[in-house]
């Protein structure tokens, strides 16, 4: 399995001077020798020498895309001991990411989280002593893309992928249960309904692609969760930072019952805001509700923003919120620093001495204040540390788009096999790839749906 | 009393459709073999349906006759009507159904089992297994079975014993209010076997499953029903027949449906099923409901097949097919006597469940062996699955592979990517399975390559080295395999020219001009033209035989799929040949997720690829698993 020539972006995805493309398997050179030529469009890497660097640019079809250094690398004499190219295009999300999607498109597929590592091991390149840290990698490459994949979707996209895959299975089981049991079930005339349903699904997965090419298929920006007992200043921070007056302000604490969303701008960074009710232990079911879910969306964030009020004791209530957001980047904003002040810093920075990936900071929200600190403390979080967000974000959205073009390649060959009139049974295979490539979208495995489906839906006989 | 001790190489324990072909196999490979069954009367008894084959069944018939089986023999010989089912549909999915006369098919087998040298057939309830500690350190094996303790209190020492107890184990039989603690058609129920099983160690299920009523034939009126018919041209099940021999005069079945009156009945009386009172405790087959079942989880269907069909030539007796029950006999009279043509219908056998004690499979390995039990060996129902033929194709893997252990030979381990066998075992060995587990085509991920007419391409050759396939079989396979890849090799080199006398056969039979030349092989691939019609333009044509043209047509005209199918077994088989050892310590692999390391332990893979189809075994931990075994490779 090891064989198929795999591919992806080896430095940091992120605004940096250089990133390096990997491409490493049998065909890596004949990979790049199809996207990459010297400016009058020679191919010049079938006969290069290993370790050598190459001058050149990228092409898409016709198109220049990027100027680049290209090494090859062949076997043995690699990392993974394979013939290895590496592009080093010009760093930025776009442009890296454009060049691995033209290497996909040419004969390489997307490496598997840690499997340069694996490869480099199974192929005796990495020493027996280093096998432990090997697996380590492998599994936490994993988890971290696991984590970061699925929720990612936008949830119209996610839901649409999942009715579309339904609709799969449902006729996968029709085709199955008549295949079965030929006795009590009939395909008369079911080509043509079959025909039609192909056309629907084809033409919303070509929908869904043509919005994965310009990135609208995954939500933007990081999710953020403004947390906080009531009238700490949350709605407050959420319309400094959207400009606009969205959510009610007022004195009375406990005034925000619902979860607002905002995508919101802050320099350089897209964040997607939301605010929810305040939290303290209540009566009210209306607001118990609101807390409910404050604490579920807290779960389900990448960043939080705890908003304090510094001007009154900390309560059972701060308690209460320091103790889940333990294990989340955090950033603590020390809020009404234009009063007197009752809670400092060093208190905070002492209650969250085990929380690795957490800031305080000062601000004053009715003045507007601290806003560049908080853009500085995200930054920090997100981009110099060991969690690249964007990275994970792009990558999904590449494996995704496979995923995605896949699934309508095998639906075209459906539509294929039902107008060279193949029989019902052929059209099983393609269908069953299309379910399966769908479910990898969204994090589903095929396991027992299909026997389940045809149980669930046809009569069958005896 | 003085104990007795006889002794032996295998026994068998139970005497259906499983336990017969293990008893063969391994007499047939030269071991003493020792076939217990609580009744000689019923040895290869058909308790429900009267069919042999059907969707996918029909695979594992063919395929377990290419082993050398013989289930496929048997019926070539006592079948009343036969069919191929799919044939509007690609060849894959044709699939062999005949009907069997039952009494004839019972005795039939029972002759071939009494005249088989080597065998031994003993008429006991066996109750106890005997085991010891088992020494062995290269082994997971905890135990090592000795022998086998029968009700009358002697001992049979052996080396190997495999259970097919079928339906027997606590067995009780449901129709409403009634219940009797027997097996099914009355015979009597084995109620000791299950503690010994549970002593040893063994996690065990509680199934069940139902049949439907028998009809005094001459109390219905086929006026009122659709005639069925067999087909005219009837091919053989067993790849030792010769088809000119079994084109015999053929029986009729009929069809008729229920109706809202009958649904009415059935609705009406529902707390008097056993299943919806709550009294069954046993998880029944979703892909065989009882009429109470369909009725009320397709309410929205009007009407349900029943399939009428004879059990055989010298009883009135009839099937009712599509119609099991447990409802009270009072309310199956009533529902049965709403259904057109089964009026004044009169039962013969009331319809009933049956619950019955089987294992958790998940302890077996692809051997069918038991992993804690060294010699301990299982097939059929006990394993959880259902249906005649799931139950003799575990049967007779059981049995080769009892023999080989004996014989110190390795074990027959039967892929997916090969036949429908491999399927199913596989399927029993690393899925936990909640209800009994019948085969279905959808279950063959490679089912383009797993088709009926090729098992003996498939298998001849396991079959023969196993030593249950005879030299001249062998041969013959070899030589159609042969023939089919050199006429393949013609078809396509041979090129056929834009001349006239082509163009004109091409406009006789509805089919587009030639523009260019083409090969004869291209030709074929066209709907409209065949092997056959092709003869006219193809003068150098050989002589072949049928099956072998068969083949060459399938090849060509699918070729594209075929090839696709041919590249995903290889992917599939490189994970497969990566073993396992046995006794991998998994608490060793720390980078492991918790959830695969408990089901690695418990189920113990044989391969990478086992491993991979273990559910909550992820793709990572699956990479991780191969970085290990490659360091302890090197080290």
């Amino acid at each position: 399995m090891y064989k198929e020539t795999i591919a992806a972006v080896a430095t940091a995805l992120a605004q940096s001077g250089i990133s390096i493309i990997r491409i490493s398997g049998d065909q890596a050179v004949a990979v790049a020798d199809r996207i990459f030529g010297t400016k009058n469009k020679r191919r010049i890497l079938e006969h290069a020498e290993s370790q050598n660097i190459h001058y050149g640019l990228i092409y898409d079809g016709e198109e220049p895309v990027d100027e680049v250094m290209v090494s090859v690398m062949k076997a043995p004499r690699s990392y993974t001991a394979e013939d290895t190219v590496e592009i080093n295009c010009h760093g930025g999300i776009l442009v890296t990411n454009r060049i691995l999607e033209i290497v996909l498109s040419h004969g390489a597929r997307l490496a598997e989280p840690g499997e340069f590592t694996k490869r480099a091991f199974l192929n005796g390149r990495i020493d027996l002593s280093k096998a432990e840290a090997v697996m380590d990698v492998i599994q936490s490459d994993n988890e971290l893309a696991l984590k970061s994949s699925f929720h990612q979707l936008k949830g119209a996209v996610f839901s649409r992928v999942k009715e579309l895959r339904e609709k799969i299975l449902y006729e996968i089981a029709f085709i199955e249960s008549a295949l079965d049991d030929p006795e009590h079930i009939s395909m008369e005339g079911y080509e043509e309904k079959l025909a039609l349903i192909l056309e629907e699904i084809s033409g919303e997965l070509k929908k869904l692609l043509d919005s994965a090419g310009d990135g609208r298929m995954i939500k933007e920006g990081i999710g953020t969760v403004i947390l906080g007992k009531p009238n700490a200043g949350k709605s407050s921070l959420l319309n400094v930072l959207s400009g606009e007056e969205r959510a009610i302000v007022t004195d009375i604490a406990g005034t925000t019952r619902d979860i607002l969303e905002e995508s919101i701008r802050l320099q350089h960074l897209c964040l997607r805001v939301k605010d929810t009710a305040g939290i303290r232990f209540t009566e009210d079911t209306v607001e118990k509700i609101g807390v409910e879910r404050a604490i579920q969306s807290a779960k389900e964030a990448d960043l939080i923003l705890y908003v304090v009020d510094a001007s009154v004791p900390l309560d059972e209530n701060d308690f209460h919120i320091l103790s889940f957001i333990q294990e989340k980047p955090c950033v603590v904003l020390l809020n009404k620093t234009d009063l007197p002040s009752v809670v400092t810093e060093s208190v905070l920075k002492d209650k969250l001495r085990d929380h690795r990936l957490c800031l305080v900071i000062k601000v004053s929200l009715k003045e507007k204040k601290g806003m560049e600190d908080l853009e500085k403390a995200i930054q920090k979080l997100f981009f110099h540390g060991e969690i690249s967000f964007e990275n994970e974000v792009y990558i999904t959205n590449i494996r995704q788009k496979e995923a995605l073009q896949e699934a309508y390649d095998s639906v075209h060959m459906v539509k294929e096999s039902v107008r060279l009139a193949m029989p019902e049974d052929f059209y099983t295979i393609d269908l069953m790839n299309a379910y399966a490539c769908l479910g990898k979208i969204i994090g589903e495995e095929v396991g027992d749906d299909l026997v389940n489906e045809i149980f669930s839906r046809f009569c069958m006989g005896k | 009393m003085p104990e007795i001790r006889e002794q032996s190489d295998v026994c068998v324990v139970g005497a259906g459709h499983a336990g017969c072909e293990a008893a063969l196999a391994c007499a047939r490979l030269g071991l003493e073999t020792v076939l217990f069954t609580v009744s000689v009367d019923s040895i290869a008894l058909m308790p429900c349906n009267p069919n042999i084959g059907g969707s996918s069944k029909g695979h594992l018939v063919r395929e377990l006759d290419a082993l050398g089986g013989e289930m496929g023999k048997v019926i070539d010989q006592t079948f009343i009507q036969s069919k191929m089912l799919n044939q509007s549909k690609g060849p894959a999915v044709h699939s062999l159904r005949a009907q069997a006369d039952k009494a004839d098919y019972t005795r039939k087998m029972r002759q071939v089992i009494e005249n088989q040298e080597h065998l031994t057939v003993k008429q006991a309830e066996v109750c106890e297994l005997l085991a010891e500690d088992n020494k062995d350190e290269n082994t997971i094996a905890e135990k090592r079975i000795t022998g086998l303790k029968i009700a009358t209190g002697i001992v049979y020492e052996c080396k190997a014993v495999i259970l097919c107890t079928g339906t027997y184990l606590n067995a009780r039989c449901l129709c409403g209010e009634s219940i009797t603690y027997t097996g099914p058609n009355g015979l009597q129920a084995a109620t000791h076997l299950t503690d010994s099983l549970k002593n040893l160690g063994i996690e065990m299920r509680r199934f069940k499953t139902g049949t439907p009523a028998r009809m005094d034939g001459r109390s219905l009126d086929y006026d009122k029903m659709e005639l069925q018919r067999g087909d005219e041209r009837i091919v053989p099940f067993s790849f030792s027949t010769d088809p000119e021999e079994i084109q015999i005069e053929q029986v009729p079945c009929y069809l008729t449906y229920t109706n809202e009156e009958t649904h009415k009945i059935i609705r009406e009386n529902l707390d008097r099923s056993p299943i919806y009172a709550g009294v069954i405790e046993g998880t029944g087959p979703r892909y065989c409901p009882s009429i109470e079942d369909k009725v009320v989880k397709f309410a929205d269907k009007s009407r349900h097949q029943v399939f009428i069909e004879p059990e055989g030539l010298h009883t009135n007796e009839m099937y009712v097919g599509g119609m099991s029950s447990s409802l009270p006999e009072d309310v199956q009279i009533a529902m049965y006597r709403t259904v057109p043509g089964l009026e004044h219908c009169r039962i013969v056998r009331n319809a009933y469940a049956i619950e019955y004690d089987c294992i958790n499979s998940i302890q077996l390995k692809s051997s069918l062996e038991f992993k804690k039990i060294k010699g301990l060996f299982s097939g059929g129902q006990l394993n959880g699955s259902s249906g005649y033929e799931e139950a003799a194709a575990q049967g007779l893997i059981a049995g080769i592979n009892a023999a080989m252990e004996i014989m110190g030979k390795e074990p027959l381990i039967m892929d997916r990517s090969e036949s429908y066998i491999g399927v199913l075992i596989d399927d029993l060995v690393t899925k936990e399975t909640f209800e009994p587990y019948r085969m279905m085509t959808s279950r063959a991920e490679y089912r383009l390559l797993l088709r009926q007419d090729n098992a003996d391409l498939r298998l001849r050759k396991k079959g023969y080295e196993a030593g249950l396939v005879s030299e001249k079989e062998y041969r013959y396979v070899c030589e159609k395999e042969k023939a089919i890849q050199s006429e393949i090799q013609r078809l396509k080199k041979t090129m056929v020219g834009a001349c006239k006398e082509h163009q004109e056969f091409l406009e006789k039979h509805g089919s587009a001009k030639l523009r260019t030349g083409t090969s004869l092989a291209e030709l074929m691939c066209r709907p409209e033209l065949s092997y056959d019609l092709l003869k006219e333009i193809d003068p150098d044509r050989e002589a072949l035989p049928s099956d072998a043209i068969e083949q060459v047509e399938i090849e060509i005209k699918y070729e594209g799929y075929i090839a696709r199918q041919h590249r995903q077994v290889e992917q599939h088989k490189k994970m497969e040949y990566k073993k396992i050892p046995e006794q991998l310590d998994y608490d060793e692999i720390k980078s492991l997720r918790m959830e695969a390391r408990q089901k690695l332990k418990i189920y113990r893979p044989v391969s990478v690829g086992q491993a991979s189809r273990i559910s909550g075994v992820s793709p990572a931990d699956i990479s991780v698993l191969l970085v290990y075994l490659e360091q302890e490779k090197r080290v």
